[in-house]
């Protein structure tokens, strides 16, 4: 059961981690372009939230699996393939949960509009030191619900974990596939304290971004 | 110019179109002073600001004080040029305290320091704010803290975009005075936008009149105003003593 649930968290802090530094510049790019076909890109971002899991699974496994095009690519650097293993999980996760981390950091940037930034190059900050400086702790409830929603929803995945993962214990075995099998094998205590933690763990995660948000809207303007 | 100095002062010139709005000006502002821009709302005045700061891209040229802003090809960013910008509202970065909004430019500012964070707090009158957060400050606390961190980043020349317009009439009568002891104290040029006659009249050393994103007019030096260092009072003592020696208004003369 241990390994299980660490092999759950490891997989959500890293996608977590992993996505904040992916989906900023993408949000950035989203908020801040005037462009009609950027919302092209923006649908295309949010596919995941619509997709049934399994469809996305099915792609990023062929993706992931031997011979595939981008197996071929990471041919010379010694990797055959990554379908069933805890870089494929990782890789998928991202993927799937890209919309609910460029979605909020997009939203604060928009929030913010055009004049902090304005009046940061006024004060001499450059691009950089003024996205830095200004940008990101302006926006900084957008990273904060991108980091909950993005936590969260990784510890909740099961149809794109299945595809890809497999389940094998102690690798790619998560908690909502661990939960599965036990109900399939029979198990039901064991899945009762599996299912009422994962619930607990859910609710609390919320209520704690609630709280925050609550907290930061009262301090700021 | 009259020729004393070509390379003091400003030089700005824009032809160039905003949507379908058209901006077509040439204008050369004074190395000192408060030169007013003045015309009705949709003249260009905010955006003829926002061309010199290198906010908004025109084709045009820009020279300061004989250094190149803005020629042909060559646009030096905002953050490269010196100077200091007010906007119309408040524009004070709300994640950071009065104090670390006043030295945010101070901070990045290149060279020489000519402005101190100890000169011009008691200038604006900013020693109560100092230690505070940018929440629950009034409009007039707010436009006096944007304009200290304006001048601490060092700026060779001040923009303002209509600064006191977004302020009710006992915040704007509070803050007048500080910019009129700015006036007298400030050796930068400042070019002021402004729609309300009594802030040109107070402040404005020159003013420049624009309408339809055109220049319309100039007058520089403005005739010094015999009224303007005296106060609401003196000014209604002197009206009482102009109507007892018998001197009836002039309607037409408004």
């Amino acid at each position: 059961m241990a390994d299980v649930i660490w092999t759950t968290v490891k997989l959500a802090s890293f996608t977590t981690l992993l996505l904040l530094v992916l989906a900023t510049p993408l949000a950035w790019w989203l908020a801040r372009q005037k462009v009609w076909w950027k919302e092209i890109i923006a649908a295309v971002v949010a596919l995941p939230i619509v997709l049934p899991p399994t469809v996305l699974g099915f792609y990023l496994l062929l993706l992931l699996a031997p011979s595939s095009p981008l197996m071929e690519l990471l041919q010379p650097f010694g990797i055959q393939s990554l379908a069933f293993t805890f870089p494929g999980l990782l890789i998928g996760s991202i993927v799937y949960s890209l919309p609910f981390a460029v979605q909020p950091i997009r939203n604060g940037f928009e929030a913010m509009g055009d004049r902090p930034m304005e009046v940061a190059a006024t004060l001499r900050a450059t691009p950089l030191n003024a996205f830095f400086t200004v940008a990101v702790p302006q926006a900084r409830r957008g990273f904060l619900t991108a980091a909950v929603l993005v936590f969260a929803h990784t510890v909740g995945e099961f149809g794109v974990v299945l595809m890809i993962g497999g389940g094998i214990p102690g690798q790619t075995e998560v908690i909502s596939v661990k939960l599965y099998q036990l109900v399939e094998s029979l198990q039901f205590g064991e899945a009762h304290r599996l299912a009422a933690g994962l619930l607990v763990f859910s609710f609390v995660v919320l209520l704690t971004m609630f709280l925050t948000e609550r907290r930061a809207r009262k301090t700021a303007p | 110019m009259s020729g004393v100095d070509d390379r003091k002062g400003i030089q700005a010139e824009f032809d160039g179109l905003l949507g379908r709005f058209r901006l077509k000006v040439s204008l050369t502002i004074p190395p000192k002073g408060i030169t007013a821009l003045v015309g009705p709302s949709g003249a260009g005045k905010t955006s003829l600001l926002r061309a010199i700061a290198g906010l908004t891209r025109l084709p045009g040229r820009v020279v300061m004080d004989g250094e190149v802003w803005q020629e042909g090809r060559l646009f030096v960013p905002v953050h490269q040029r010196a100077l200091g910008m007010v906007f119309q509202e408040s524009s004070l970065l709300s994640h950071l305290s009065v104090r670390d909004n006043l030295l945010f430019g101070y901070r990045r500012a290149q060279g020489p320091k000519t402005m101190s964070l100890d000169e011009v707090v008691p200038l604006l009158g900013l020693e109560p704010l100092i230690g505070r957060s940018t929440d629950n400050l009034s409009g007039g606390e707010r436009q006096r803290v944007a304009l200290g961190r304006a001048l601490l980043s060092q700026p060779r020349l001040l923009l303002m975009d209509e600064p006191l317009s977004s302020l009710d009439a006992q915040s704007r009568a509070e803050i007048l005075p500080f910019l009129e002891a700015l006036h007298r104290t400030l050796s930068i040029p400042v070019l002021y936008v402004s729609h309300d006659a009594e802030e040109v009249a107070r402040l404005a050393d020159h003013v420049v009149t624009l309408n339809a994103g055109q220049i319309v007019g100039t007058l520089q030096p403005a005739t010094p105003d015999p009224l303007s260092p005296l106060s609401p009072n003196q000014i209604r003592d002197l009206a009482r003593q102009a109507l007892e020696a018998g001197i009836k208004p002039n309607p037409s003369a408004r």
